[in-house]
């Protein structure tokens, strides 16, 4: 197969990017898109050129850290799959592709097609977590969870924090990022403890770091490779709603002492 | 003549540990907070040591090469989780866990270690829960086990086919809790290029900033390395792209002892390689074959058949198919353990049996079990695996058989540690899979996941205190001082040395060739005249590479090409030691498969009388051979015998 490829090219966060336009050709329809950027590159490499430097790992749909916009959608045409599981055969042959990095104010790009995300590291940071210490914690049978609230925090805790939905979102909001982690605990009994600190915590983290708010179009959950629900958010504002309602009380307790 | 002391502590297994920790010393928390810890990578093992380091009050500094320490390749483990919790009433023990990983290692690992790996396997899963890892549960709201890669009683834990992510992310957020207490400094984006020692200890490390591309120097009172494991010598593997062996290797060439580096993994269910440009493998897991039957023609005329697509696997008749692991292994039939599943896959390809346009695949046939338990069991027991794979290979496994063949995918090999996790240097801990210690020969599946986090969570805590105990008196370092400048510099040469090298071709080609050697010459069989030769072929491709890898790029800015170029570089040398270290070994047992012994059924067949030891391998500089240390290993508790899965 042949490609015509327009791809995101900038040196640093500093200088100015352009599309630059490259042909690839006698691309295997089963090589992984990323196969196809391999091939791209070691041409560029055997002819003094610069090879395109993207963000991949594991290749295999699962560690969140390839991050390419392709042709409008961040990880491309097909659903419910990252960028590292696209294949060559869901394009045409001849097609031109348009590559480009995630567009977030809260994720500057390093340089061509990779960003900076430590902005949801931040986030997680601010309270993404239960907090117990290793050791002295009980039997992991002394609490039964039901297996439906268990299911839906697995659904939850799926999120790969790859920050597609933030590339999805016209706000660049990162409500469901936040709401899959804020749903994931607060499920459980194990992080109901701190439900009301921690998703205001979070919600504040993100406010400061610039993420924009909910632009009510669930592009997030379309283009979510792990199928993260929009639920999720409407899980987190209730949490919110519920966690300002109650430390307003807690404040006025504090006050009648 | 030893240097290895492995320092077990006295007394009967069972209480070794909790003897040990008893005993071991203890750091004041006062003077914990004047301690600082290096921890290199954030996968299961470094993200558990870094967070629970930081909960005891030492000052962490923790680093990966990922943008993110949520995404180390312990997030790709699918499977499970062992404990030995007896959950279902089945008879499980910590004796029995133990039991199962000796011999399932083949006889090759440290009694005293895995015993304590059996022992702390509890106390994980207690942890994991209480910090929300959402693993399986039953309708009474109790947690579920299945039994996974043969054992005989049902004692993995799991979160779907993603146990490896949640816990992983257990462990990162309780990593993520600490760096927001200030406890521990996370640096991403991180290579580690150098381990640097002062006055015979561990004090620090050089590191290059990936996205400006400084020369970093760090100090610490002791450095964990949490690297992970070198698969990526083959090439291609299972690991993620960026894996790689660098951090240990630089260790290594410090004094660290390298040991069993031959003992590799090669998992029998993954994807096969469909062609030249293939970056990488991709597994299926393992629960696959409780339900899925792995077979090919009988008759070399429908192979023929099947490669022209003139008929489809479905058209030959049951007499015409070789169901070969149930027929070699009536008992355990296709839930033998890896090693056995992977070279009988081999045995079958290389006779000309194997399927899919290559020749180099094995069908792995759901048929029968979607016959007897309906579609939408098999759908709710695979169903995301059965969709990852449609996505990779475009085929339906409802309605044809899958395609599978064995692939690299874990190193039990690593630095040698002893009973503490400490290599032969002092101040220098290795723990996960960039130790060797506790899979011996072959790994069990769900072990790997269990052995990360026992030695983060809840070994290392103890046993680095009872050397930081006698640190308390030294200040913190600068790293202004000459072991470092010397160090630093030493990166700085090598890497400028590499950029200017003017070669023509780049790393991958020197990379896809190193691979092609190790999977040639020490992958499932291997034989002396193949080594031989493999170790003539490295040396070549390692004078190759110095004058011919072309790296485009600078060295002061982002620059893969670089980062895959030092990397490259170690595995060429790493290549080179595992081959010796196959050679030594002049034995089969587990992942080493040896030609020239084998038992008359051509079943692995193991010299206790002089290969029950652990091999270790001391660096003396580049030109001269590696020299060779042996651990003896000991078995008071488990009687020796023949691995037999009949």
């Amino acid at each position: 197969m042949n490609f015509t490829l327009k791809i995101w090219r900038q040196k640093n966060v500093a200088v100015k990017g352009e599309m630059i336009s490259y042909d690839v050709s006698g691309i295997s329809p089963d090589s992984s898109f990323f196969e196809m950027l391999d091939t791209l590159n070691q041409k560029l490499i055997m002819t003094g050129g610069d090879p395109v430097a993207f963000d991949h790992d594991c290749r295999e749909g699962i560690c969140g850290t390839c991050s390419l916009y392709i042709n409008g959608r961040p990880h491309g045409p097909v659903k419910g799959v990252t960028t590292c599981q696209l294949h060559m055969r869901s394009f045409a042959d001849g097609e031109t592709i348009h590559i480009e990095p995630w567009r977030a104010k809260a994720f500057p790009v390093i340089r061509d097609l990779i960003v900076d995300r430590s902005a949801f590291d931040k986030i997680i940071q601010a309270g993404g977590y239960v907090s117990v210490n290793t050791g002295g914690v009980p039997d992991a049978n002394t609490i039964p969870v039901p297996k439906e609230k268990s299911e839906a925090a697995m659904d939850a805790a799926a999120c790969i924090g790859c920050g597609a939905c933030v590339a999805a979102c016209s706000n660049a909001a990162a409500m469901l990022f936040i709401g899959a982690k804020v749903s994931h605990l607060a499920l459980l009994p194990q992080g109901r403890v701190e439900a009301a600190k921690r998703v205001q915590k979070m919600v504040a983290c993100m406010d400061e770091l610039g993420f924009g708010n909910c632009s009510n179009t669930s592009a997030c959950e379309a283009d979510c490779p792990k199928g993260i629900s929009v639920s999720n958010i409407a899980r987190m504002n209730r949490e919110f709603l519920g966690a300002k309602l109650f430390s307003e009380k807690e404040k006025v307790v504090r006050v009648s002492l | 003549m030893t240097r290895l002391n492995a320092r077990i502590p006295e007394g009967p297994v069972a209480s070794k540990w909790t003897d040990y920790k008893s005993s071991c010393k203890l750091v004041n928390p006062n003077n914990k907070r004047k301690l600082d810890i290096i921890v290199v990578g954030t996968g299961l093992a470094g993200a558990s040591a870094a967070a629970s380091l930081g909960e005891l009050g030492y000052k962490v500094k923790v680093f990966c090469y990922q943008d993110s320490p949520r995404r180390a390749h312990s997030i790709a483990a699918q499977g499970g989780i062992n404990a030995a919790k007896n959950y279902p009433n089945d008879g499980d023990s910590a004796f029995r866990l133990f039991y199962d990983t000796i011999k399932g290692g083949d006889y090759r690992a440290r009694e005293a270690n895995v015993y304590r790996l059996a022992q702390v396997s509890n106390q994980i899963i207690d942890l994991c829960v209480a910090q929300g890892v959402p693993f399986a549960r039953e309708y009474g709201g109790l947690l579920a086990n299945r039994s996974f890669g043969g054992a005989q009683v049902s004692r993995t834990f799991y979160a779907r086919g993603q146990t490896g992510q949640q816990l992983l992310l257990g462990a990162y957020s309780a990593l993520s809790r600490q760096i927001a207490l200030g406890n521990v400094t996370l640096f991403n984006r991180r290579d580690v290029l150098d381990t640097v020692l002062v006055d015979g200890k561990a004090r620090g490390i050089i590191t290059r900033n990936l996205v400006t591309g400084e020369i970093e120097r760090h100090a610490a009172h002791a450095v964990v390395l949490a690297s992970g494991g070198y698969g990526n010598v083959f090439f291609l593997s299972t690991n993620a792209m960026g894996s790689n062996v660098t951090p240990a290797w630089s260790a290594y060439k410090k004094g660290a002892m390298f040991a069993n580096p031959c003992f590799t993994q090669i998992h029998p269910t993954c994807i096969p390689v469909h062609g030249d440009t293939q970056s990488k493998l991709t597994l299926m897991s393992e629960s696959l074959r409780n339900d899925g039957r792995i077979w090919v023609p009988r008759k070399l005329s429908d192979v023929e058949k099947l490669r022209n697509q003139s008929i489809k696997p479905s058209d030959i008749p049951e007499e015409d198919r070789d169901y070969y692991l149930e027929r070699r292994y009536p008992a355990f039939g296709n839930l033998v353990p890896r090693d056995v599943a992977s070279r009988a896959a081999k045995e079958r390809c290389d006779a000309g049996f194997g399927v899919g346009s290559t020749g180099v695949a094995v069908f792995l046939d759901f048929a029968d079990a979607i016959k007897r338990k309906g579609h939408d069991t098999i759908d709710a027991l695979y169903g995301n695996l059965f969709q990852m794979y449609e996505q990779i290979v475009a085929d339906n496994p409802y309605e044809t058989p899958m395609m599978i063949y064995p692939a690299v995918h874990y190193t039990m090999g690593g630095l040698w540690v002893d009973y503490e996790l400490m290599t032969t240097i002092p101040g220098l801990f290795a723990v996960g899979e960039c130790n060797f210690s506790d899979h011996g020969a072959n790994r069990l599946g769900a072990s790997a996941l269990m052995q990360g986090l026992a030695d983060g969570y809840f070994v290392l805590p103890y046993t680095i205190g009872n050397y930081l105990a006698a640190e308390i008196h030294t200040p913190r370092f600068d790293t202004n001082a000459s072991e470092f400048t010397l160090a630093a510099q030493g990166v700085a040469d090598r890497l400028k040395q590499m950029k200017n090298s003017g070669g023509k071709e780049s790393v991958d080609h020197y990379h896809r060739r190193l691979g092609k050697i190790m999977w040639e010459y020490c992958g499932m069989a291997r034989n002396d005249a193949g080594l031989t030769e493999a170790l003539y072929q490295i040396t070549e491709l390692r004078h190759e590479y110095v004058r011919g890898v072309r790296i485009p790029g600078g060295l002061d800015e982002y620059n893969p090409e670089l980062e895959k170029a030092c990397r490259v570089a170690d595995f060429i040398e790493l290549g080179e030691l595992m081959v010796r270290d196959a050679q030594q070994r002049r034995e089969s047992c587990g992942g080493h498969f040896r030609d020239e012994y084998q038992t008359s059924e051509g079943e692995a067949l193991r010299n206790d009388d002089k290969f029950a030891y652990v091999a270790a391998w001391e660096y003396n500089g580049g030109e001269v051979a590696a020299s060779l240390h042996r651990e003896e290993l000991q078995f008071n508790e488990i009687k020796l015998s023949q691995r037999s899965y009949k």
